[in-house]
Formats: C-alpha cells, structure tokens, sequence
C-alpha cells in the first residue's frame, strides 16, 4: 500500500504539496504516483525564478514505462529546485516525500490549498482511478 | 480476470505488480524493473514466460512442412534437441511471427508468441494441406527462463537435489548454445532472450511450483516482463509487434541472417517476396533497422520520429539502458543514413546510429 501523509495536500494528478509558516510550498509526487511511474530515471525541472500558475506543466519524470509531465498544484515564484534529482532520479521513488522533493514556491494565492484534497480524499481518489 | 500461468500465486507471493499481457495477468515487476534487470546481467534471474504458445510437430512430413512454413531452414538442425530462430512469413514477405524451432525425439517443437497464438495456428494448419503431419498444441507445460551468469550452475544445484527431477544435470552442462536436451518429460535448453548465458526449461505445469520455489531459495532472482523487455532491448533483439509485423519485411527488422536463401529450390512461404525485396535493398529502397544511441539526458521510445539526412524513420523499441545508463533505441530509418535526431517530445535531440546490438553478457558491445 502506499503511503498518504496527513500533512499534506493532494492535487488530482497526484503531486503533493507541503506549505511552512512562511507561506513557501514544497512540491513533488505522492508514493502512489512513483509507485504507478515504476522505476524513475531521468527529471527534467523548472527554473528558480520562474512564475508559475497551478495546473502549468513544470517538469516531466521519465520513468522505465512513461515520460509524465508534473504539473504545478499551486501557483507562484520557483525560489529553489531539487538539482541532486538531477544525478540521482531514483531518489523519488525511494523517498517521495522527503529527498525526493521537486522545487519550492513563494505562494502568490494561499487559497488554491483549499482546492486541493487532503489525505483522505487523495486516498479514495486513488482508489477510484 | 486473465489467465494465468501455473505460477500466478508465485508471482503475487514474490510481491509481483501484475499486468495484463495479451489475456494472460503476468508479472510486470517485483517492485523495481532496474534491480531485476541488474540481477540477470550480474547473477541469475527467473522468467515466467508460460504465457508463450508450444507447438510439436510430428509426421512423416515434418521436416519438408517446416521447410515450407520457415524462412529459415530446418535441415540446419543436424541432432536432437538443436535450435533455430525463424521468422514466419506470409505471401508478401511480412513477418507473422518470429519463433524458435527445436528438433525433438517427436519431430520438432515450435515455440510462438503469446500474443499472435490464435493466427499463428490458424496459418500454421492452413498450410499443413498436403501434408502428412500432426500439429499438437501443448497447453499443460510450464516455460521458464533462467538467464545471467550464475544461471546454469544454479539450475543444475536445484536439479540435482535429492533426485527429484527425471534430469541428469551432466548434460546440461555440456549444452553448447542453441541446443537443447529432452530427460524424461522435462527439456532443456541454452536459448533466450536477454544476450546473458542462461537456460529454457519447458516442462509438465504441476511441476512449476515447487521447482519455481526450489530456484528462489537457491538465490535466483523472479524478473517481470519489464526487465525482460530492457534485456532483449540492450541485447538488440526484436519484439514482434514493434519491430517487425506483417507489414514489415525482415530485410527491413535486421532479419536478414536468418533467412536461409539456400538452396535456392527451396520454396518457403514468402521467398518470392523477399527476393524482391531484397533487390529494393539492393537498390537503396528499402530502409533498415539500426541501433541508435542518445548519450544525454531523456529517454527515446517507441513511435518516436526519427529525422535523418536521407529522410524520416521511427522508433521501433526504445528505452532506458540500466547496463549502459543512457537511453537506446531501435529504428526505422532510411538507408544511407549518417546523421539523426529524435523528436522527443518535441524537441529534436541528436542521437547517434550503431550496430543494433549494445550490450552482450553484460558488456558493452558498440563503438
């Protein structure tokens, strides 16, 4: 089974996303979606300093099946990105919600969270796809 | 629901991530594609591949049969047990299949593809007008493929134990490659699918729990069809349905040393036709398949465009190498071609053209 940790938020296309008390979101992918991806190999990532707007497509995993495009649940400034994925992709499928991280953001709408599932929800999604 | 091999409850107690595979629910991955396919180049790995179609062919008339049905020539086959690959054409000198055809003590033994069973047969009976023998499919058999480095001796450990297999493992040792031995109801091959050293055993089903059990313990590894797909890819092996198909003549799939253009009064299925074709080859109309490399970043896969010098060809298989840990590919492409790039996802990217064939007992092979 896969792991769904309460603390965060879940967009439907399976990325989570992590906000601190300074109004900075992390972002990457739930276990179910690497779980689904298999093993990962290659990610491609946004640039630090680029605007984004929820649902753009920000980076593409290419796993041993598929290239998916990972699309940004929450929108803002890219203020870092995770470049050690960049030698070392397996690290999402190994840890997806902690060294596997994709980028953070200065959240520019703190309301968009609310769009977003929570576990619960995420877990029954997935089970009904 | 599927169907499933003999070894369906083996593969969800190994943890397998079962996919739908031409009707059958067979093991894609045990939990990571890359770690098996590691484990087959570095120590030994188990295929279920009971999915896959047995055929034995007996009669008077076997031999003169399949000289007709295959592209490549059975009269090769000089001892018991002695393999050969062969494609199997239609009039028009598209691939229906590709197979393996072993000689027996019955006559032969054909192994087909799962996924083109139901035309397979069809064509190979329509085609048995006028002769004297017996096609009979053999559904109650297990197929498992044990292939790296360690595979044989491992086999042999779990054959020899406590003389529970009709098996006498001496002779598997002295298999030299492509040839195969029949103990008892059990066969034994060095045949394969991954460019390692490794066996074919094809024996009854009830067998295969036990015997499944017995290579685990012995440290062989079970592999999912994911790994098996990126070890014939590396090897630089053909998967019918992407590489080669009834459109596609097998001087377009790299298939050309297996044709058996000799003697030239053999009549095979299809010879017409490939000799036409190859006077287009001659020509410079026929494109080939080639090996193609991308040393950077991203993944080539099959459908992608591939835009040459000369013209466009496609991807036939492509994927991530975990031996060579960059992406390789087979294509499509015209002859004569020097210079190539991917459209991957849109964006062209260089990639560069080799001999297909990339990685051989867990080496690499190309400059």
């Amino acid at each position: 089974m896969s792991t769904v940790p309460d603390n965060l938020r879940y967009a439907s296309t399976h990325e989570w996303v992590q906000v601190d008390d300074d109004g900075i979101a992390t972002i990457g992918i739930s276990d179910h979606a690497q779980n689904t991806l298999g093993d990962i190999v290659f990610i491609e990532l946004p640039e630090a300093g680029a605007m984004v707007n929820s649902k753009d497509e920000v980076a593409v995993v290419e796993s041993v099946k598929a290239a998916s495009d990972i699309y940004s649940p929450v929108s803002g400034e890219i203020l870092e990105v995770n470049e050690a994925l960049l030698d070392a992709a397996e690290t999402i499928n190994l840890a997806p919600y902690a060294g596997g991280w994709f980028y953070k953001l200065k959240l520019s709408d703190a309301s968009e969270l609310d769009k977003l599932m929570d576990a619960d929800a995420y877990v029954e999604h997935c089970d009904a796809e | 629901m599927g169907q499933h091999t003999p070894l369906y409850q083996k593969h969800l107690d190994a943890g397998a991530k079962m996919v739908d595979f031409a009707g059958w629910d067979m093991p894609i991955n045990y939990g990571s594609q890359i770690e098996e396919h590691q484990r087959v180049r570095s120590t030994a790995g188990v295929f279920d591949v009971s999915h896959m179609t047995v055929v034995d062919i007996s009669g008077d008339d076997a031999k003169a049969y399949l000289r007709k049905l295959l592209a490549n020539d059975v009269d090769k086959l000089d001892a018991e047990g002695r393999a050969l690959y062969s494609a199997m054409l239609n009039e028009n000198g598209g691939v229906i299949d590709d197979l393996i055809v072993y000689r027996m003590s019955v006559g032969y033994r054909i192994v087909v593809n799962c996924a083109t069973r139901t035309k397979d047969l069809a064509w190979m009976n329509s085609h048995s007008t006028g002769f004297d023998v017996a096609l009979v499919e053999k559904p109650g058999l297990a197929i498992l493929a044990v292939h790296g480095p360690q595979s044989r001796e491992k086999v042999c450990v779990v054959l020899d134990q406590g003389q529970l297999y009709p098996v006498k493992t001496a002779a598997i040792k002295l298999l030299a490659n492509f040839s195969g031995v029949e103990l008892g109801n059990w066969f034994i091959a060095r045949t394969g699918y991954t460019g390692e050293k490794g066996l074919e055993l094809i024996f009854p089903e009830k067998e295969a729990p036990a015997f499944w059990d017995k290579l685990l313990t012995a440290g062989v590894h079970p592999i999912g069809l994911g790994a098996r797909d990126s070890l014939r890819l590396e090897a630089g092996m053909n998967l019918y349905g992407h590489d080669m198909d009834e459109e596609i003549s097998p001087l377009a799939a790299n298939m050309e040393q297996t044709i058996a253009w000799q003697p030239e009064d053999r009549d095979f299925i299809g010879r017409s036709a490939v000799v036409r074709h190859r006077a287009e080859q001659a020509a410079g109309s026929m494109p080939r398949l080639v090996g193609l490399v991308l040393e950077q970043r991203g993944v080539l896969r099959g459908g992608q465009r591939i835009l040459c010098d000369n013209g466009e060809g496609i991807i036939t298989s492509g994927g991530f190498s975990p031996t060579l840990k960059h992406s390789i590919a087979l294509a499509r492409i015209p002859v004569n071609s020097h210079s190539c790039q991917a459209d991957i996802r849109g964006r062209l990217t260089p990639v560069r053209i080799v001999k297909p064939n990339f990685v051989r007992f867990g080496k690499k092979v190309f400059e």
